[in-house]
Protein backbone atom coordinates (compact mmCIF):
# COMPACT_ATOMS: atom_id res chain seq x y z
CA UNK A 1 0.00 0.00 0.00
CA UNK A 2 2.71 2.39 1.06
CA UNK A 3 4.72 1.42 -2.42
CA UNK A 4 1.94 2.01 -4.51
CA UNK A 5 1.07 5.26 -2.73
CA UNK A 6 5.31 6.57 -3.19
CA UNK A 7 5.29 5.25 -6.66
CA UNK A 8 2.24 7.58 -7.63
CA UNK A 9 4.01 10.86 -5.79
CA UNK A 10 6.85 9.72 -7.60
CA UNK A 11 4.70 9.86 -10.97
CA UNK A 12 3.45 13.40 -10.21
CA UNK A 13 6.14 14.50 -9.44
CA UNK A 14 7.51 13.74 -12.72
CA UNK A 15 4.74 15.46 -14.01
CA UNK A 16 5.24 18.37 -12.33
CA UNK A 17 8.59 18.58 -13.34
CA UNK A 18 7.63 18.06 -16.85
CA UNK A 19 4.78 20.69 -16.93
CA UNK A 20 7.22 23.21 -14.99
CA UNK A 21 10.29 22.50 -17.14
CA UNK A 22 10.13 25.05 -19.98
CA UNK A 23 9.78 27.83 -17.10
CA UNK A 24 13.10 26.37 -15.08
CA UNK A 25 14.83 26.35 -18.40
CA UNK A 26 13.95 29.84 -18.76
CA UNK A 27 14.95 30.46 -15.16
CA UNK A 28 17.91 28.99 -15.54
CA UNK A 29 19.13 31.04 -18.29
CA UNK A 30 17.55 34.17 -18.11
CA UNK A 31 17.59 34.65 -14.43
CA UNK A 32 20.04 32.20 -12.66
CA UNK A 33 23.04 32.16 -14.85
CA UNK A 34 23.02 36.64 -15.78
CA UNK A 35 22.95 36.95 -11.36
CA UNK A 36 25.95 34.81 -11.54
CA UNK A 37 27.89 35.61 -14.20
CA UNK A 38 26.82 39.20 -13.18
CA UNK A 39 28.28 38.56 -9.71
CA UNK A 40 31.73 37.45 -11.16
CA UNK A 41 31.83 40.52 -14.06
CA UNK A 42 31.58 43.37 -11.10
CA UNK A 43 34.88 41.59 -10.17
CA UNK A 44 36.31 42.09 -13.58
CA UNK A 45 36.92 45.00 -16.24
CA UNK A 46 35.70 44.00 -19.68
CA UNK A 47 33.75 45.71 -22.63
CA UNK A 48 32.29 44.53 -25.10
CA UNK A 49 34.89 42.99 -27.14
CA UNK A 50 37.71 42.31 -24.69
CA UNK A 51 37.24 39.47 -22.46
CA UNK A 52 36.57 39.34 -18.29
CA UNK A 53 40.00 40.52 -16.66
CA UNK A 54 39.65 39.82 -13.11
CA UNK A 55 39.97 43.19 -10.75
CA UNK A 56 39.15 42.51 -7.58
CA UNK A 57 37.28 45.28 -5.50
CA UNK A 58 38.23 47.60 -8.03
CA UNK A 59 34.87 48.14 -9.93
CA UNK A 60 33.59 48.82 -5.97
CA UNK A 61 35.88 51.11 -4.83
CA UNK A 62 35.31 53.17 -8.23
CA UNK A 63 31.54 52.74 -7.94
CA UNK A 64 31.87 54.28 -4.27
CA UNK A 65 34.11 57.11 -5.13
CA UNK A 66 32.39 57.83 -8.23
CA UNK A 67 30.06 61.32 -7.35
CA UNK A 68 27.58 60.29 -10.51
CA UNK A 69 26.64 57.40 -8.42
CA UNK A 70 25.49 58.84 -5.57
CA UNK A 71 23.69 61.86 -7.34
CA UNK A 72 22.02 59.25 -9.29
CA UNK A 73 20.89 57.35 -5.95
CA UNK A 74 19.61 60.60 -4.49
CA UNK A 75 17.65 61.07 -7.79
CA UNK A 76 16.35 57.94 -7.77
CA UNK A 77 15.67 57.66 -4.05
CA UNK A 78 13.54 60.91 -4.82
CA UNK A 79 11.65 59.23 -7.58
CA UNK A 80 10.94 56.16 -4.50
CA UNK A 81 9.86 58.63 -1.61
CA UNK A 82 7.94 61.44 -3.69
CA UNK A 83 6.84 59.79 -6.45
CA UNK A 84 5.25 57.17 -4.49
CA UNK A 85 3.21 58.63 -1.71
CA UNK A 86 1.70 61.12 -4.48
CA UNK A 87 0.92 58.27 -6.82
CA UNK A 88 -0.64 56.38 -4.14
CA UNK A 89 -3.09 59.43 -2.99
CA UNK A 90 -3.85 59.66 -6.71
CA UNK A 91 -4.50 56.47 -6.96
CA UNK A 92 -6.63 56.71 -3.92
CA UNK A 93 -8.70 59.57 -5.23
CA UNK A 94 -9.38 57.90 -8.49
CA UNK A 95 -10.22 54.41 -6.85
CA UNK A 96 -12.92 56.42 -4.09
CA UNK A 97 -14.23 57.99 -7.46
CA UNK A 98 -14.83 55.07 -9.80
CA UNK A 99 -15.92 52.75 -7.18
CA UNK A 100 -19.38 55.08 -6.42
CA UNK A 101 -22.20 54.89 -8.49
CA UNK A 102 -22.84 57.42 -11.03
CA UNK A 103 -24.01 57.95 -14.81
CA UNK A 104 -20.81 57.79 -17.14
CA UNK A 105 -18.79 56.10 -14.28
CA UNK A 106 -17.49 53.70 -16.72
CA UNK A 107 -15.90 56.21 -19.30
CA UNK A 108 -14.06 57.84 -16.41
CA UNK A 109 -12.96 54.43 -15.00
CA UNK A 110 -11.80 54.20 -19.22
CA UNK A 111 -10.02 57.69 -18.68
CA UNK A 112 -8.28 57.17 -15.44
CA UNK A 113 -7.14 54.05 -17.15
CA UNK A 114 -5.98 54.08 -20.27
CA UNK A 115 -3.03 56.19 -19.81
CA UNK A 116 -1.33 52.90 -18.33
CA UNK A 117 -2.05 50.90 -21.01
CA UNK A 118 -0.50 53.49 -23.73
CA UNK A 119 3.37 52.31 -24.96
CA UNK A 120 5.64 54.13 -22.45
CA UNK A 121 7.91 55.70 -25.37
CA UNK A 122 4.20 56.84 -26.70
CA UNK A 123 3.46 58.69 -23.55
CA UNK A 124 6.97 59.82 -22.62
CA UNK A 125 7.30 61.69 -25.94
CA UNK A 126 3.76 63.27 -25.58
CA UNK A 127 4.85 64.31 -22.28
CA UNK A 128 7.94 65.75 -23.43
CA UNK A 129 5.73 67.98 -26.25
CA UNK A 130 3.63 68.65 -23.07
CA UNK A 131 6.56 70.03 -21.17
CA UNK A 132 8.12 71.98 -23.99
CA UNK A 133 8.61 75.72 -22.28
CA UNK A 134 7.02 78.14 -24.47
CA UNK A 135 4.96 75.88 -26.89
CA UNK A 136 3.61 73.26 -24.63
CA UNK A 137 0.44 72.16 -23.27
CA UNK A 138 1.17 73.15 -19.67
CA UNK A 139 2.53 76.14 -19.70
CA UNK A 140 0.41 77.77 -22.09
CA UNK A 141 -2.65 76.23 -19.77
CA UNK A 142 -0.87 77.44 -16.57
CA UNK A 143 -0.42 81.18 -18.54
CA UNK A 144 -4.50 80.90 -19.38
CA UNK A 145 -4.43 81.46 -15.12
CA UNK A 146 -1.80 83.70 -15.23
CA UNK A 147 0.69 81.51 -13.96
CA UNK A 148 3.79 81.31 -15.81
CA UNK A 149 5.38 78.04 -15.98
CA UNK A 150 8.99 76.94 -15.90
CA UNK A 151 11.08 75.23 -18.44
CA UNK A 152 10.37 72.01 -17.02
CA UNK A 153 12.46 69.19 -18.39
CA UNK A 154 14.60 71.93 -18.94
CA UNK A 155 15.69 73.57 -15.88
CA UNK A 156 17.71 70.84 -13.50
CA UNK A 157 15.01 72.67 -10.37
CA UNK A 158 12.08 70.89 -12.18
CA UNK A 159 13.06 68.17 -13.86
CA UNK A 160 12.23 65.80 -11.03
CA UNK A 161 9.06 67.52 -10.32
CA UNK A 162 7.80 67.18 -13.82
CA UNK A 163 8.80 63.57 -13.90
CA UNK A 164 6.51 62.91 -10.82
CA UNK A 165 3.95 64.89 -12.65
CA UNK A 166 4.07 62.49 -15.31
CA UNK A 167 4.16 59.41 -13.28
CA UNK A 168 0.37 60.33 -11.65
CA UNK A 169 -0.63 59.89 -15.42
CA UNK A 170 -0.07 56.19 -14.99
CA UNK A 171 -2.08 55.58 -11.72
CA UNK A 172 -4.49 53.48 -13.43
CA UNK A 173 -3.26 49.63 -12.62
CA UNK A 174 -2.37 50.53 -9.09
CA UNK A 175 -5.98 52.55 -9.14
CA UNK A 176 -7.73 49.02 -9.55
CA UNK A 177 -5.68 47.28 -6.93
CA UNK A 178 -7.18 50.18 -4.87
CA UNK A 179 -10.69 49.73 -5.92
CA UNK A 180 -10.55 46.16 -5.70
CA UNK A 181 -9.31 46.36 -2.01
CA UNK A 182 -12.23 49.54 -1.32
CA UNK A 183 -15.13 47.37 -2.94
CA UNK A 184 -14.05 44.42 -0.36
CA UNK A 185 -14.92 46.72 2.89
CA UNK A 186 -18.01 45.76 4.09
CA UNK A 187 -21.18 48.06 3.28
CA UNK A 188 -21.94 47.05 7.11
CA UNK A 189 -18.67 48.75 8.82
CA UNK A 190 -19.97 52.03 6.81
CA UNK A 191 -23.46 52.19 7.58
CA UNK A 192 -22.89 51.84 11.65
CA UNK A 193 -20.72 54.85 11.37
CA UNK A 194 -23.34 56.44 9.73
CA UNK A 195 -26.05 55.55 12.30
CA UNK A 196 -22.99 56.77 15.06
CA UNK A 197 -23.20 60.21 13.26
CA UNK A 198 -19.62 59.78 11.37
CA UNK A 199 -18.81 61.79 8.54
CA UNK A 200 -17.40 61.36 5.38
CA UNK A 201 -13.67 62.25 6.35
CA UNK A 202 -13.87 60.39 9.86
CA UNK A 203 -15.28 57.14 7.73
CA UNK A 204 -12.39 57.30 5.70
CA UNK A 205 -9.97 57.75 8.02
CA UNK A 206 -11.41 54.81 11.04
CA UNK A 207 -12.90 52.49 8.59
CA UNK A 208 -11.59 52.77 4.91
CA UNK A 209 -8.09 53.10 5.73
CA UNK A 210 -7.61 50.43 8.27
CA UNK A 211 -9.38 47.74 5.97
CA UNK A 212 -7.43 48.13 2.62
CA UNK A 213 -3.60 49.16 4.67
CA UNK A 214 -2.49 46.40 3.79
CA UNK A 215 -2.82 46.68 0.41
CA UNK A 216 -1.60 50.37 0.51
CA UNK A 217 1.62 49.48 1.80
CA UNK A 218 1.91 46.52 -0.37
CA UNK A 219 1.30 48.45 -3.55
CA UNK A 220 3.95 51.55 -1.56
CA UNK A 221 6.76 48.90 -1.22
CA UNK A 222 6.23 48.49 -4.87
CA UNK A 223 6.22 51.40 -6.47
CA UNK A 224 9.53 52.18 -4.50
CA UNK A 225 11.24 48.85 -6.01
CA UNK A 226 9.95 49.82 -9.36
CA UNK A 227 11.21 53.36 -8.75
CA UNK A 228 14.96 51.91 -8.23
CA UNK A 229 13.85 50.76 -11.75
CA UNK A 230 12.67 53.74 -13.09
CA UNK A 231 14.93 53.73 -16.29
CA UNK A 232 12.81 54.31 -19.63
CA UNK A 233 10.97 57.35 -19.36
CA UNK A 234 14.42 59.15 -18.09
CA UNK A 235 16.25 57.84 -21.04
CA UNK A 236 13.32 58.71 -23.68
CA UNK A 237 13.65 62.25 -22.42
CA UNK A 238 17.47 62.39 -21.77
CA UNK A 239 18.31 61.49 -25.66
CA UNK A 240 15.53 63.32 -26.56
CA UNK A 241 17.39 66.18 -25.21
CA UNK A 242 20.42 64.87 -26.71
CA UNK A 243 19.20 64.30 -30.16
CA UNK A 244 20.97 61.21 -30.98
CA UNK A 245 20.70 58.02 -29.69
CA UNK A 246 23.02 57.63 -26.98
CA UNK A 247 24.78 60.63 -28.60
CA UNK A 248 25.96 62.24 -24.81
CA UNK A 249 26.63 61.48 -21.64
CA UNK A 250 23.57 62.96 -20.62
CA UNK A 251 21.60 62.30 -17.39
CA UNK A 252 19.36 65.48 -17.90
CA UNK A 253 19.86 69.30 -17.07
CA UNK A 254 22.94 68.99 -14.28
CA UNK A 255 22.34 65.27 -14.42
CA UNK A 256 19.02 66.35 -12.21
CA UNK A 257 17.26 63.29 -14.04
CA UNK A 258 20.24 60.70 -14.07
CA UNK A 259 18.84 57.81 -12.05
CA UNK A 260 20.84 55.08 -10.66
CA UNK A 261 19.62 52.42 -13.41
CA UNK A 262 20.36 55.03 -16.58
CA UNK A 263 23.23 55.48 -14.87
CA UNK A 264 23.68 51.75 -15.30
CA UNK A 265 22.91 52.00 -18.44
CA UNK A 266 25.59 54.44 -19.69
CA UNK A 267 27.92 52.58 -17.94
CA UNK A 268 27.55 49.34 -19.77
CA UNK A 269 26.65 50.39 -23.33
CA UNK A 270 27.64 54.09 -23.65
CA UNK A 271 31.15 53.80 -21.58
CA UNK A 272 31.54 50.50 -21.81
CA UNK A 273 32.52 49.66 -18.42
CA UNK A 274 30.98 46.37 -18.31
CA UNK A 275 32.51 46.04 -14.94
CA UNK A 276 31.56 48.85 -13.52
CA UNK A 277 27.78 48.43 -14.47
CA UNK A 278 27.81 44.77 -13.29
CA UNK A 279 28.79 45.91 -9.69
CA UNK A 280 26.11 48.54 -9.72
CA UNK A 281 23.57 46.50 -10.33
CA UNK A 282 24.97 43.64 -8.28
CA UNK A 283 24.12 46.56 -5.13
CA UNK A 284 21.22 47.63 -6.46
CA UNK A 285 20.08 44.03 -6.97
CA UNK A 286 20.59 43.85 -3.16
CA UNK A 287 18.80 46.44 -1.90
CA UNK A 288 15.71 45.48 -3.97
CA UNK A 289 16.24 41.99 -2.87
CA UNK A 290 16.04 43.39 0.51
CA UNK A 291 13.04 45.38 -0.58
CA UNK A 292 11.03 42.75 -1.67
CA UNK A 293 11.95 40.10 1.78
CA UNK A 294 11.10 43.28 3.56
CA UNK A 295 7.80 43.80 1.59
CA UNK A 296 6.30 40.07 1.73
CA UNK A 297 7.27 39.92 5.27
CA UNK A 298 4.99 43.48 6.02
CA UNK A 299 2.05 42.44 3.80
CA UNK A 300 1.77 39.11 5.70
CA UNK A 301 2.17 40.97 9.23
CA UNK A 302 -0.34 43.92 8.28
CA UNK A 303 -3.10 41.14 7.07
CA UNK A 304 -2.60 39.04 10.18
CA UNK A 305 -2.83 42.25 12.28
CA UNK A 306 -5.96 43.16 10.47
CA UNK A 307 -7.25 39.82 11.28
CA UNK A 308 -6.44 37.57 7.99
CA UNK A 309 -8.07 38.17 4.23
CA UNK B 1 -34.79 69.25 5.44
CA UNK B 2 -34.06 71.91 2.69
CA UNK B 3 -30.93 72.73 4.41
CA UNK B 4 -30.12 69.06 4.36
CA UNK B 5 -31.45 68.79 0.42
CA UNK B 6 -29.11 72.11 -0.19
CA UNK B 7 -26.23 70.50 0.89
CA UNK B 8 -26.77 66.96 -0.69
CA UNK B 9 -26.67 69.55 -4.09
CA UNK B 10 -23.73 71.14 -3.14
CA UNK B 11 -21.94 67.68 -2.57
CA UNK B 12 -23.23 66.23 -5.88
CA UNK B 13 -22.02 69.36 -7.66
CA UNK B 14 -18.30 69.58 -6.47
CA UNK B 15 -18.39 65.63 -7.47
CA UNK B 16 -19.29 66.75 -10.44
CA UNK B 17 -16.81 69.39 -10.79
CA UNK B 18 -13.75 67.48 -9.42
CA UNK B 19 -14.61 64.33 -11.75
CA UNK B 20 -14.48 66.91 -15.04
CA UNK B 21 -11.45 68.51 -13.89
CA UNK B 22 -9.33 65.13 -13.43
CA UNK B 23 -11.36 63.52 -16.48
CA UNK B 24 -9.63 66.29 -18.30
CA UNK B 25 -6.53 66.48 -16.83
CA UNK B 26 -6.08 62.56 -17.76
CA UNK B 27 -7.34 62.85 -21.50
CA UNK B 28 -5.02 66.01 -22.17
CA UNK B 29 -2.36 63.87 -23.61
CA UNK B 30 -4.52 62.05 -25.68
CA UNK B 31 -6.11 65.44 -27.12
CA UNK B 32 -2.47 66.81 -27.55
CA UNK B 33 -2.16 64.00 -29.57
CA UNK B 34 -4.14 63.85 -31.76
CA UNK B 35 -4.75 67.53 -31.86
CA UNK B 36 -0.89 68.30 -32.75
CA UNK B 37 -0.86 65.44 -35.46
CA UNK B 38 -3.43 67.35 -37.45
CA UNK B 39 -1.67 70.36 -37.10
CA UNK B 40 1.09 71.89 -39.35
CA UNK B 41 4.42 71.96 -37.69
CA UNK B 42 4.53 75.83 -37.85
CA UNK B 43 1.25 76.07 -36.80
CA UNK B 44 2.49 74.38 -33.41
CA UNK B 45 4.92 76.54 -33.01
CA UNK B 46 2.60 79.79 -33.67
CA UNK B 47 2.55 82.35 -30.85
CA UNK B 48 -0.29 82.76 -29.57
CA UNK B 49 -0.22 78.38 -29.22
CA UNK B 50 -3.92 77.46 -29.51
CA UNK B 51 -5.42 74.02 -28.79
CA UNK B 52 -6.76 73.15 -31.95
CA UNK B 53 -5.61 72.96 -35.31
CA UNK B 54 -5.63 76.46 -37.37
CA UNK B 55 -6.47 74.88 -40.16
CA UNK B 56 -6.83 70.94 -39.69
CA UNK B 57 -4.14 68.92 -41.98
CA UNK B 58 -3.69 65.15 -42.39
CA UNK B 59 -0.34 65.76 -44.90
CA UNK B 60 1.55 64.68 -41.38
CA UNK B 61 0.80 61.42 -41.46
CA UNK B 62 2.07 60.02 -45.31
CA UNK B 63 5.17 62.88 -44.03
CA UNK B 64 5.57 60.92 -41.15
CA UNK B 65 5.53 57.40 -43.11
CA UNK B 66 8.12 58.63 -45.83
CA UNK B 67 10.39 60.38 -43.12
CA UNK B 68 11.47 57.26 -41.92
CA UNK B 69 10.93 53.55 -42.57
CA UNK B 70 7.87 53.71 -40.77
CA UNK B 71 6.12 50.19 -42.32
CA UNK B 72 9.31 48.52 -42.29
CA UNK B 73 9.34 48.95 -38.27
CA UNK B 74 5.53 47.99 -38.18
CA UNK B 75 6.14 45.10 -39.57
CA UNK B 76 9.35 44.23 -37.69
CA UNK B 77 6.94 45.07 -34.78
CA UNK B 78 4.27 42.60 -35.83
CA UNK B 79 6.73 39.87 -36.36
CA UNK B 80 8.09 40.09 -32.61
CA UNK B 81 4.35 40.05 -31.32
CA UNK B 82 2.68 37.53 -32.88
CA UNK B 83 5.76 35.48 -32.36
CA UNK B 84 5.61 36.67 -28.62
CA UNK B 85 2.04 36.17 -27.82
CA UNK B 86 1.92 32.53 -29.62
CA UNK B 87 4.90 32.05 -27.04
CA UNK B 88 3.12 33.07 -23.97
CA UNK B 89 -0.01 31.45 -24.92
CA UNK B 90 1.85 28.21 -25.47
CA UNK B 91 3.71 27.91 -22.17
CA UNK B 92 1.95 29.95 -19.63
CA UNK B 93 -0.93 27.75 -19.13
CA UNK B 94 0.87 24.45 -19.10
CA UNK B 95 3.64 25.66 -16.46
CA UNK B 96 0.54 27.50 -14.13
CA UNK B 97 -1.41 23.80 -14.36
CA UNK B 98 2.07 22.00 -12.80
CA UNK B 99 1.97 24.72 -9.94
CA UNK B 100 -1.67 24.90 -9.48
CA UNK B 101 -2.94 21.26 -10.39
CA UNK B 102 -0.50 18.70 -10.27
CA UNK B 103 0.12 17.61 -6.13
CA UNK B 104 4.25 18.02 -5.92
CA UNK B 105 6.24 19.33 -4.14
CA UNK B 106 7.86 21.51 -5.68
CA UNK B 107 4.91 23.33 -6.63
CA UNK B 108 4.98 25.47 -4.04
CA UNK B 109 9.01 26.54 -4.04
CA UNK B 110 8.67 26.98 -7.89
CA UNK B 111 5.38 29.36 -7.38
CA UNK B 112 7.56 31.36 -4.47
CA UNK B 113 10.67 31.76 -7.38
CA UNK B 114 8.25 32.78 -9.94
CA UNK B 115 7.17 35.56 -7.75
CA UNK B 116 10.47 36.37 -6.99
CA UNK B 117 12.03 36.76 -11.00
CA UNK B 118 9.35 39.73 -10.98
CA UNK B 119 11.53 41.62 -8.58
CA UNK B 120 14.92 40.79 -10.27
CA UNK B 121 16.34 44.05 -12.20
CA UNK B 122 16.39 44.07 -15.98
CA UNK B 123 19.75 45.71 -15.32
CA UNK B 124 21.21 43.10 -13.44
CA UNK B 125 20.84 41.08 -15.86
CA UNK B 126 21.16 42.81 -19.21
CA UNK B 127 24.94 42.61 -19.41
CA UNK B 128 25.39 39.17 -19.31
CA UNK B 129 22.67 38.69 -21.80
CA UNK B 130 23.92 40.56 -23.85
CA UNK B 131 27.68 39.24 -23.90
CA UNK B 132 25.74 35.63 -24.41
CA UNK B 133 23.10 37.08 -27.16
CA UNK B 134 26.13 38.57 -28.65
CA UNK B 135 28.58 35.50 -28.53
CA UNK B 136 26.12 33.76 -30.26
CA UNK B 137 25.87 36.22 -33.27
CA UNK B 138 22.59 36.64 -32.03
CA UNK B 139 22.71 40.47 -31.61
CA UNK B 140 20.40 42.42 -34.20
CA UNK B 141 18.48 39.32 -34.63
CA UNK B 142 15.02 39.27 -32.66
CA UNK B 143 15.75 36.35 -30.47
CA UNK B 144 16.88 37.79 -28.04
CA UNK B 145 13.19 39.55 -28.03
CA UNK B 146 11.23 36.17 -28.95
CA UNK B 147 13.03 33.31 -27.06
CA UNK B 148 12.10 34.37 -23.57
CA UNK B 149 8.40 34.39 -24.36
CA UNK B 150 9.12 30.41 -25.09
CA UNK B 151 9.57 30.20 -21.27
CA UNK B 152 6.60 31.27 -19.66
CA UNK B 153 6.83 34.23 -17.89
CA UNK B 154 5.90 34.94 -14.44
CA UNK B 155 3.20 37.81 -13.70
CA UNK B 156 1.24 35.36 -16.83
CA UNK B 157 1.73 32.70 -15.02
CA UNK B 158 0.95 34.25 -11.02
CA UNK B 159 -2.30 35.37 -13.05
CA UNK B 160 -3.23 31.69 -14.63
CA UNK B 161 -2.49 29.51 -11.85
CA UNK B 162 -4.40 32.14 -9.79
CA UNK B 163 -7.34 31.04 -12.17
CA UNK B 164 -6.53 27.29 -12.22
CA UNK B 165 -6.70 27.81 -8.24
CA UNK B 166 -10.26 28.38 -8.76
CA UNK B 167 -10.86 24.99 -10.44
CA UNK B 168 -12.20 22.53 -7.93
CA UNK B 169 -9.31 19.84 -7.50
CA UNK B 170 -12.34 17.48 -7.67
CA UNK B 171 -12.83 17.80 -11.51
CA UNK B 172 -9.24 16.64 -12.20
CA UNK B 173 -9.42 13.80 -9.57
CA UNK B 174 -12.69 12.28 -11.20
CA UNK B 175 -10.85 12.10 -14.47
CA UNK B 176 -7.86 10.69 -13.12
CA UNK B 177 -10.25 7.69 -11.44
CA UNK B 178 -11.13 7.40 -14.98
CA UNK B 179 -7.78 6.48 -15.98
CA UNK B 180 -6.36 10.01 -17.28
CA UNK B 181 -3.11 10.67 -17.32
CA UNK B 182 -2.64 14.39 -16.63
CA UNK B 183 -1.72 15.65 -20.67
CA UNK B 184 -5.24 14.44 -21.02
CA UNK B 185 -6.53 15.97 -17.84
CA UNK B 186 -4.90 19.45 -19.81
CA UNK B 187 -5.82 19.03 -22.82
CA UNK B 188 -9.47 18.42 -21.62
CA UNK B 189 -10.32 19.88 -18.96
CA UNK B 190 -7.73 22.76 -17.71
CA UNK B 191 -7.17 24.08 -21.44
CA UNK B 192 -10.78 24.40 -22.56
CA UNK B 193 -11.47 26.36 -19.17
CA UNK B 194 -9.20 28.69 -18.82
CA UNK B 195 -10.12 30.33 -22.81
CA UNK B 196 -11.55 33.34 -21.02
CA UNK B 197 -8.08 34.19 -18.90
CA UNK B 198 -5.83 32.71 -21.90
CA UNK B 199 -7.49 35.79 -24.00
CA UNK B 200 -6.22 38.11 -20.82
CA UNK B 201 -2.75 36.73 -21.35
CA UNK B 202 -3.10 37.16 -24.98
CA UNK B 203 -3.68 40.70 -24.58
CA UNK B 204 -1.21 41.65 -21.50
CA UNK B 205 1.51 39.57 -24.28
CA UNK B 206 0.48 41.83 -27.16
CA UNK B 207 0.63 44.83 -25.19
CA UNK B 208 4.44 44.17 -23.53
CA UNK B 209 5.86 42.88 -26.85
CA UNK B 210 4.02 45.93 -29.14
CA UNK B 211 4.97 48.32 -26.74
CA UNK B 212 8.69 47.18 -25.64
CA UNK B 213 11.46 49.32 -26.11
CA UNK B 214 13.93 48.18 -23.51
CA UNK B 215 15.13 44.60 -25.24
CA UNK B 216 14.81 46.29 -28.89
CA UNK B 217 17.28 49.41 -27.31
CA UNK B 218 19.55 46.79 -25.98
CA UNK B 219 19.85 44.43 -28.68
CA UNK B 220 19.10 45.69 -31.63
CA UNK B 221 21.62 48.51 -33.32
CA UNK B 222 20.86 48.37 -36.62
CA UNK B 223 18.54 50.93 -37.92
CA UNK B 224 16.74 48.60 -40.74
CA UNK B 225 16.23 46.05 -37.65
CA UNK B 226 14.39 48.75 -35.58
CA UNK B 227 10.64 48.21 -33.93
CA UNK B 228 8.53 50.85 -33.98
CA UNK B 229 9.15 52.03 -30.05
CA UNK B 230 12.74 52.57 -31.61
CA UNK B 231 12.11 53.99 -34.54
CA UNK B 232 9.80 56.50 -33.13
CA UNK B 233 13.22 58.86 -32.12
CA UNK B 234 14.68 59.14 -35.43
CA UNK B 235 12.00 61.86 -35.49
CA UNK B 236 13.91 63.45 -32.55
CA UNK B 237 17.22 63.21 -34.33
CA UNK B 238 17.42 66.04 -36.38
CA UNK B 239 18.02 69.44 -34.55
CA UNK B 240 14.87 70.57 -34.05
CA UNK B 241 11.83 67.62 -33.78
CA UNK B 242 8.87 68.15 -35.67
CA UNK B 243 6.26 67.52 -33.42
CA UNK B 244 3.55 67.49 -35.97
CA UNK B 245 5.33 65.02 -37.47
CA UNK B 246 5.78 62.51 -34.76
CA UNK B 247 2.46 62.96 -32.63
CA UNK B 248 1.11 61.64 -36.27
CA UNK B 249 3.42 58.37 -36.46
CA UNK B 250 2.66 58.02 -32.32
CA UNK B 251 -0.84 57.92 -32.73
CA UNK B 252 -0.58 55.41 -35.53
CA UNK B 253 1.49 53.30 -32.88
CA UNK B 254 -0.83 53.89 -29.80
CA UNK B 255 -3.95 52.92 -31.90
CA UNK B 256 -3.75 49.23 -32.12
CA UNK B 257 -3.55 49.61 -28.42
CA UNK B 258 -6.44 51.52 -27.77
CA UNK B 259 -8.46 49.74 -30.29
CA UNK B 260 -7.44 46.34 -28.52
CA UNK B 261 -8.40 48.36 -24.92
CA UNK B 262 -11.62 49.46 -25.97
CA UNK B 263 -12.06 45.68 -27.36
CA UNK B 264 -11.06 43.83 -24.25
CA UNK B 265 -11.20 46.08 -21.12
CA UNK B 266 -13.12 43.62 -18.97
CA UNK B 267 -9.94 41.35 -19.43
CA UNK B 268 -7.46 44.17 -18.53
CA UNK B 269 -9.55 45.08 -15.18
CA UNK B 270 -9.62 41.20 -14.53
CA UNK B 271 -6.09 40.20 -15.07
CA UNK B 272 -4.81 43.17 -12.23
CA UNK B 273 -7.56 43.04 -9.43
CA UNK B 274 -6.94 39.31 -9.39
CA UNK B 275 -3.19 39.43 -9.06
CA UNK B 276 -3.06 42.72 -7.33
CA UNK B 277 0.32 42.98 -9.39
CA UNK B 278 1.17 45.26 -11.85
CA UNK B 279 2.84 43.99 -15.19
Amino acid sequence: MKGKKSKREQKEWLYGLLFASPWILGFLAFSVYPLISSLYYSFTKFNAVTAPKWVGLANFKDVFSDPLVWKSLLNTLFMAFVSTPVNLMVALLLACIVIKNFRGRGLVRTAFFLPSVIPMVAATMVWIWMFDPTYGYINNVLQFFGISGPAWLLDSHYTKWALVLMGTWNTGTTMLVCMAALQSVPNSYYESAEIDGAGVVKRFIYITLPCVAHVIVYQAILSIINSFQYFQQVYIIVTANAGVKGGSAAGGPENSILMYPLYIFHNAFTYLKMGKASAMAWLLFIVVAILTVFMTKVTKKVTEDAGGE
Amino acid sequence: MNKLVLKRKVNEVCFFVLVLLLVIVFISPFMVMVLTAFKTNSDAFTIPVRLLPRKWVAENFPAAFAAIPYFRYMGNTIFITVLSVIGQLLITPIVAYSLAKIKWKGADILSGLVMATMMIPITVTMVPLYKIYAKLGLTNTYVPLILPTFFGKAFYIVIVRQFFNGIPDSLIEAAKIDGANHFTCYGRIAMPLCKPVLTTIGIYAFLDAWSDYLYPLIFITKPEKYTLSLGLQQYMSEYSVDWARLMAAALVFVLPVILCFAIFQKNFVEGIATSGLKA
